[in-house]
C-alpha cells in the first residue's frame, strides 16, 4: 500500500508546530520525540508503520479545537485515533502528520434511565460504556470483537458493528447525538437526548466517515435494558452449503436470533485447540443465540432446531447452562486469536447478500487453491458479512504481496454478487484501491465532495479511503 | 402546469440535466412537508415496481415510485412488512393520492415501532438517485452491513428531494409477528403516563410501542404500551408489564387483533387530529421534557408518542411559532410544522456552523438549486 510522500515544509517547521501545541495544552499531552511518537506507528493493520511528526492527547473538546485550528492554520495533516485498532489503517499516520488520539477524553458525563441514554466522552472503551450502567441493568448494544479496547470515536468513525447487530444494529443505529469539531477547529452539536437529529442526518454522515470529517469528542448513546436471559445453540453440518442454507430458513421463519455466527473447520480445529469450547469437528458450525425469559427461549429454539433438523446435523445442543453458554462465545469471540496462534492471517471483512452464501464460500475456497494459501472463514451469518482469514507467512518474501493479492480478488467477488468491500472494518488503507470495483467515479466523486465541505483543506485523514489517484488533486491543491 | 412523470430513471435524469427551471419534486404528493416550492412539479410515481424480493435475506429492491400498498403487499404475502411503521398522512394532512415508498424515505417516515427497531433510515440499504446536475448516483447496497465509502444513504433519507431524486431503494425488511398485546392504563395525566412509558420502556419486555392520548376513543386519556411476537411470549410480557405498571393504575391487556390494530394505526396516523381546525407541530424531544413543554404552550392538544419523545401538538391556528421553537429549544430537540401556514418556515432553526454544512452540501449535490429549492428552508 502507498501512502502519499511527506511534505518537506511540513516536516521543516516541527519545531514551532509542536512550540504551538504546547502553548494550549499540558507538556505531557505534547508527543513529538522520536522515541515516542514511534509508539503511534500503526494501528491494528500492523503490515503498515510510520511515526507520526508528534502526537496530541487533549483533554476536553476546547484542547481538541484548539489542536485542530493550529494544525489548519499550519497546513498539517491530522490523523484522528481512537484505541488504534482498526484492522484497515484507519490510524496509520504519515511523517507530515499529527495524531489527534482521544484516549484521555473518557468521561461519563451523564446516565439517563428515564430516556434511555448515557452520554460519554468518545475516548472511553466500548465495553466501559456498557460497565457504566450494567449493574443498573442496562447496556450499550454494538459489541466489536475488540470492545475491551476500541474507543466510542472509533466505533463512529467506521459505523462499528458486533455479533449482536443482527437485533440491535451497528453504531449508526445506536447514536443520538454527538459533540464535534472541525478541521478549522469549530465546534458543534447534532442530535441529543431525542430521536431522529434536526435537519438533514449529518449523524447518519459522520458514522463512518473514518475520521475525515470531523473529530467527535461526545457522543449521546442510546441504552437498553438487558434480556431476561440468553441462550446459544450449536449446530454442526457437513457442509457449508447447506449451513448456508440453514441460515436462509431460520431468518425467514420469523424468529429474530440476536446472532447467527458462522466458523468453518480450520477455524474451528485452531479455536479447539486454543479455548478448548467443545465444537465438533465438521464442516461448518453455527452458533445462534437467542433472547427472552426461559420460555421465550425454549419457544424459539424449539422453532430453530426443528429447522435444523430438517438440513441433517452432525450435531445440534442447546447450551444447558450460563458455564456452558460462556465457553461457546469464548471459542467464537477468541477465533481471531487463535489463528494468529498459528499463523500471520489478514482478516477480511467482505459483505454478501445471505443468498450468496454457499457459492462465495465454494468460490473462495477455489481462489485459496489458485494463490497457494489457505483460507479460515469465522463470519456472522446472520446478516452476510463475512470474515475470510488468509493465513500468510510474515517472514517469507512475496508473500505479504501475494495474501493482499487473494484479499483483493476475494473482496472483488463479494461485490460482484451484490455485496460490499467492507461491512464494519472501514476502507482506510487497505480497500482504498478497490474503491474504483464497487462505485463509479461519479459515486465516488458525490462523496469527495462530502469531504470538502467539511474539510476543504483536506487535512483530516486525507490518504485513506479514496484510491490515491482520485484523492491527488484535491490533496495536492490543498497543500 | 403540467406534471412530469417520466417513466425511466434514464429519462428522469436527461430531464433534470436539461432544464433549467426549478422542479418541485414529489412522489405521490401525499406528504406536503416543508415551505411549499412554487416550481415544475416532477413526479416519480412513474419508476414503479419490486426489482428484487429476497425473503431470506430480509432484502427487497423497489423503484422510488411504487406505491407504500404495493410494497406492503409483497411483503405480507411472504409474512414480512416494513417493521418501521410509516405513517399515513393522508387523514392528517387531508391529502388525496397513493403515497409512495421514496417518498417515505425522502421525508424519513416512521411510526411507532421506531421506538424499538429503528426510523425509515435505519432501514435504507442503498440508494439510487438522480443529482441536480442529472447524473445518476449510487451508494450503499443491499447488504446489512456496509462501511464501503460515506454514508450519502443516511444523508439522502430525510432530505426531501433536496439533495437528488430518489430513483430506487434498497431496504431492510423483517417478519410480521405473530401475536400482538396492547397493556393499557386509562386516566392518567401526562406527566403520569410518560413515567409509565418509560418505566415499560426501561424493562426487558421489548417494547415496540408506547403512546399516551390525551382523548382516547371514549374521550378519557389512556396510555398503552405494545408487545410483539410468538403468543406465549407476548402473553408472559404483557402479564410481567401490568406488573411493573399496577403502581400507576388500573391495568388492562388487549389482544384482540383488530382492536389492537386500529389502536396502534390511531397512534401512527394522528387520527386524534383527523378533520381539527387548527396547527399542527411535531416535536422531537428528551421523553421527561414532552409534558413540561406540552404544559407551557396555551391551548395546546397532544398525542405522545415514542415513550413522549415525539409530541404531535394541535394548536390554535397561526399559533406563535417563535413561542413553540423556544420552549422546544430550551430542553433540546427539534419542532417541525405539519400543517399551517408553512411559507414563513417549517423546521427548526438551525446552529450557524450546521447551517452552513447545509449549504455547502447542496451546493455540491444540487449547484443550479434547482431541486425543491427552499423547502428545507430556514424560518425568516
Amino acid at each position: 500500500m502507498e501512502m502519499p510522500a511527506p511534505n518537506p515544509a511540513i516536516l521543516a517547521r516541527k519545531a514551532d508546530l509542536v512550540e504551538k501545541l504546547q502553548s494550549i495544552m499540558p507538556r505531557d499531552a505534547v508527543i513529538h520525540e522520536p522515541a515516542e511518537t514511534r509508539a503511534y506507528e500503526c494501528d491494528g493493520l500492523t503490515a503498515y508503520k510510520c511515526p507520526p511528526l508528534a502526537v496530541v492527547l487533549p483533554a476536553s473538546t476546547q484542547e481538541v479545537s484548539d489542536a485542530l485550528r493550529i494544525c489548519h492554520e499550519m497546513g498539517v495533516p491530522v490523523v484522528p485515533r481512537g484505541s488504534g485498532t482498526s484492522l484497515a489503517g484507519g490510524a496509520l499516520p504519515t511523517e507530515d502528520s499529527v495524531i489527534l488520539g482521544v484516549a484521555r477524553l473518557n468521561d461519563v458525563l451523564e446516565t439517563d434511565y428515564d430516556n434511555r441514554f448515557i452520554r460519554v466522552q468518545t475516548g472511553r472503551t466500548n465495553l466501559s460504556v456498557t460497565g457504566a450502567v450494567e449493574e443498573d441493568g442496562f447496556f450499550y448494544a454494538p459489541d466489536p470483537s475488540s470492545q475491551l479496547a476500541c474507543a466510542i470515536a472509533g466505533n463512529i468513525a467506521m459505523n462499528s458493528g458486533g455479533a449482536h447487530c443482527l437485533k440491535y444494529g451497528v453504531t449508526t443505529n445506536n447514536l443520538m447525538g454527538v459533540t464535534m469539531v472541525l478541521m478549522d477547529g469549530t465546534v458543534t452539536d447534532i442530535g441529543g437526548a431525542f430521536l431522529d437529529a434536526e435537519g438533514l442526518d449529518i449523524l447518519g454522515l459522520l458514522c463512518g466517515s473514518e475520521g475525515q470529517l470531523g473529530v467527535v469528542t461526545e457522543a449521546t448513546l442510546r441504552i437498553l435494558h438487558k434480556p431476561e436471559g440468553a441462550r446459544p445453540v450449536l449446530m454442526g453440518f457437513n457442509s457449508s452449503e447447506v449451513a448456508g442454507q440453514c441460515v436462509s430458513d431460520i431468518i425467514k421463519a420469523g424468529v429474530l436470533p440476536v446472532a447467527i455466527e458462522f466458523m468453518d473447520r480450520p477455524c474451528i480445529r485452531a479455536t479447539e485447540d486454543f479455548a478448548g469450547a467443545g465444537y465438533p469437528d465438521c464442516e461448518a458450525l453455527l452458533i445462534v443465540e437467542v433472547e427472552g425469559s426461559d420460555a421465550e427461549i425454549d419457544e424459539q429454539l424449539e422453532t430453530i432446531m426443528e429447522i435444523a433438523r430438517g438440513h441433517d446435523p452432525v450435531e445440534l445442543r442447546q447450551s444447558e447452562s450460563e458455564e456452558e453458554s460462556k465457553r461457546i462465545w469464548l471459542g467464537r469471540k477468541s477465533a481471531f486469536g487463535a489463528m494468529g496462534q498459528i499463523n500471520d492471517y489478514m482478516c477480511l471483512d467482505g459483505t454478501i447478500p445471505v443468498s450468496q452464501l454457499p457459492y462465495v464460500l465454494r468460490r473462495t475456497e477455489e481462489l485459496s487453491k489458485d494463490f497457494g494459501l489457505d483460507v479460515a472463514n469465522v463470519f456472522h451469518a446472520g446478516d452476510g458479512n463475512m470474515h475470510p482469514l488468509i493465513l500468510f507467512d510474515a517472514n517469507k518474501p512475496g508473500d505479504l504481496e501475494t495474501c493482499e493479492a487473494l484479499g483483493a480478488e476475494i473482496l472483488k467477488l463479494c461485490v460482484e454478487v451484490g455485496g460490499c468491500l467492507t461491512g464494519e472494518h472501514g476502507v482506510g488503507i487497505e480497500k482504498r484501491d478497490l474503491m474504483l470495483h464497487q462505485y463509479d467515479p461519479a459515486d465516488l466523486e458525490i462523496q469527495m465532495a462530502v469531504k470538502d465541505v467539511f474539510d476543504p483543506k483536506w487535512l483530516l485523514n486525507p490518504a485513506k479511503v479514496f484510491p490515491l489517484a482520485s484523492s491527488d488533486a484535491r490533496r495536492i491543491a490543498a497543500e | 402546469m403540467k406534471t412530469l412523470a417520466p417513466a425511466s430513471e434514464a429519462e428522469l435524469a436527461e430531464i433534470v440535466a436539461k432544464t433549467s427551471e426549478p422542479l418541485r419534486v414529489i412522489g405521490g404528493g401525499t406528504r406536503p412537508i416543508g415551505v411549499p416550492v412554487n416550481a415544475q412539479p416532477l413526479t416519480t410515481s412513474g419508476l414503479s415496481g419490486v426489482e428484487l424480493y429476497e425473503p431470506g435475506a430480509l432484502t427487497l429492491v423497489v423503484k422510488a415510485g411504487t406505491p407504500v400498498a404495493e410494497v406492503e403487499r409483497t411483503l405480507a404475502a411472504e409474512g414480512q412488512r416494513l417493521a418501521f411503521e410509516p405513517m399515513d398522512h393522508r387523514g392528517l394532512l387531508a391529502t388525496t393520492g397513493e403515497p409512495t415508498i421514496g417518498g417515505v424515505f425522502a421525508a424519513n417516515v416512521s411510526g411507532p415501532r421506531r421506538i424499538q427497531c429503528g426510523a425509515a433510515r435505519d432501514f435504507l440499504l442503498g440508494v439510487r438517485f438522480v443529482d441536480g446536475q442529472g447524473q445518476v448516483i449510487r451508494n450503499g447496497g443491499r447488504v446489512m452491513k456496509n462501511v464501503t465509502g460515506y454514508d450519502i444513504v443516511k444523508l439522502m433519507a430525510g432530505s426531501y428531494g433536496t439533495l437528488g431524486v430518489l430513483t430506487e431503494l434498497s431496504l431492510k425488511v423483517l417478519p410480521k409477528s405473530h401475536a400482538t398485546g396492547t397493556v393499557l392504563i386509562e386516566g392518567l395525566a401526562d406527566a403520569q403516563a410518560v413515567r409509565a412509558l418509560s418505566r415499560a420502556l426501561a424493562s426487558p419486555y421489548e417494547v415496540t410501542g408506547a403512546a399516551h392520548l390525551q382523548r382516547g376513543a371514549d374521550g378519557t386519556p389512556v396510555t398503552m404500551v405494545r408487545i410483539e411476537g410468538f403468543e406465549n411470549s407476548v402473553a408472559y410480557r404483557a402479564g410481567e408489564l401490568k406488573k411493573i405498571l399496577s403502581a400507576f393504575g388500573e391495568v388492562k391487556i388487549e389482544t384482540d387483533p383488530e382492536r389492537t390494530f386500529a389502536a396502534w394505526r390511531s397512534v401512527r396516523d394522528v387520527e386524534a387530529f383527523h378533520g381539527r381546525d387548527g396547527d399542527i407541530w411535531r416535536l422531537s424531544v428528551k421523553p421527561s421534557d414532552a409534558p413540561v413543554i406540552v404544559s407551557r404552550l396555551h391551548g395546546a392538544e397532544a398525542v405522545y408518542d415514542w415513550g413522549g419523545g415525539l409530541v404531535w401538538l394541535l394548536v390554535p391556528q397561526s399559533s406563535n411559532a417563535t413561542e413553540i421553537r423556544a420552549a422546544v429549544a430550551k430542553t433540546g430537540g427539534h419542532a417541525t410544522l405539519i400543517r399551517g401556514n408553512r411559507a414563513a418556515g417549517v423546521f427548526q432553526p438551525l446552529a450557524p456552523a450546521v447551517a452552513a454544512l447545509h449549504d455547502g452540501l447542496r451546493a455540491r449535490f444540487d449547484p443550479r438549486g434547482i431541486l425543491n429549492p427552499g423547502l428545507m428552508g430556514r424560518a425568516a
